[in-house]
């Protein structure tokens, strides 16, 4: 099951199915013709392809795991049960994507955690430590300290199937809610600015802010992790 | 160096921006001057490329065994299968 989700994610696209604009409104109206005529298959493959999207999303609305779970298992009813009503003019994974958003706010609504989304998420907190960087009275102020300066990462530290990818789906667990939604739409599931902004209610700028703060993060838990170096010329 | 050139400081603020293309020509520029003199902060917009890298490799979870069955379950209920023709 797990190979088969990983293909669907990253393998070749499934027709119909493919993220992005590839798969066009007759596709996606063919495969709403399965679905009406009861084709468990496709509806299978649909729930495998586009859940784990939607469980981002989600749990940007709601306060844990278990009840984004709650969120997509809801919208996946209300796609069942409201498949007259698709006439094509968005996409199909736009018009299930939205529905899971209107269930996931509603929820978060019921649960008192709406996360404050219009708010610009800034905690005055730089990218890097500022002790990293010269101060004030320093002919290079604002210049990397020579213990500070960033060292490239070897390549074993960067294999990418091994620990790197482990680490990251740890850490990106861990963000701050707003940040790992935006990173996890953004860098994980490959969606545009303007999409996530829409499915987010949020601003192109605040979106650009979430996403700086976080990726920072991830960058700085990964140095953390891999050391600094001693040395540097 | 002249008087518009960016801080180290600076720099780590515009790269998600950077990688992006979400800066203007004139910024980007002077993100690019930048980085050509400078090992530190070409090691820190490396290193950024290859977080979103390694992101971009992630297997995001999907849906528990039990929550996909109960939902194959569902739809068996709502759409039965229709006889063909
Ligand atoms: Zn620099």
């Amino acid at each position: 099951m797990r190979r088969r989700i990983e293909s669907l994610h990253h393998g070749r696209p499934v027709p119909g199915l493919s993220p992005g604009v590839a798969s066009g409104a007759g596709a996606d109206l063919a495969l709403v013709g399965r679905l009406l005529a009861g084709d468990e298959t496709a509806f299978a493959e649909i729930v495998a392809a586009y859940s784990p999207l939607m469980l981002h999303i989600a749990r940007g609305f709601v306060s844990n795991r278990a009840s984004a779970e709650d969120v997509v298992q809801e919208a996946w009813l209300g796609v069942c049960r409201g498949l007259e009503a698709f006439e094509g003019r968005s996409s199909l994974r736009t018009w299930v994507l939205a529905i899971t958003r209107n269930v996931g706010r509603r929820r978060g609504a019921v649960e008192a955690k709406e996360l404050p989304w219009s708010q610009i998420d800034d905690d005055g907190n730089g990218a890097v430590d500022p002790a990293r960087f010269r101060g004030p009275g320093d002919p290079w102020c604002g210049g990397w300290t020579e213990v500070g300066a960033p060292v490239p990462w070897s390549p074993e530290q960067l294999a990418l199937d091994g620990e790197a990818r482990r680490l990251v789906t740890r850490y990106l667990d861990e963000l701050p809610d707003r940040q790992r939604t935006v990173v996890a739409l953004c860098d994980v599931d490959g969606l545009g600015v303007d999409q996530v902004c829409e499915i987010l209610g949020i601003s192109p700028g605040n979106q650009r802010v979430l996403l700086h703060r976080g990726r920072a993060r991830l960058r700085q838990l990964l140095e953390d992790y891999y050391g600094r170096g001693e040395v540097h010329p | 160096m002249s008087e518009s050139a960016l801080t180290c400081k600076e720099i780590v603020e515009l790269v998600s921006d950077y990688l992006d293309g979400g800066l203007d020509e004139r910024t980007a520029r002077l993100v690019d001057e930048h980085l050509a003199l400078c090992p530190g902060c070409d090691a820190y917009l490396d290193q950024m490329r290859q977080t979103l890298k390694v992101l971009g490799s992630v297997t995001p979870e999907n849906l528990s065994e039990s929550t996909r069955d109960g939902l194959l379950a569902a739809f068996r209920d709502i759409r039965p299968p229709q006889p063909k023709g």
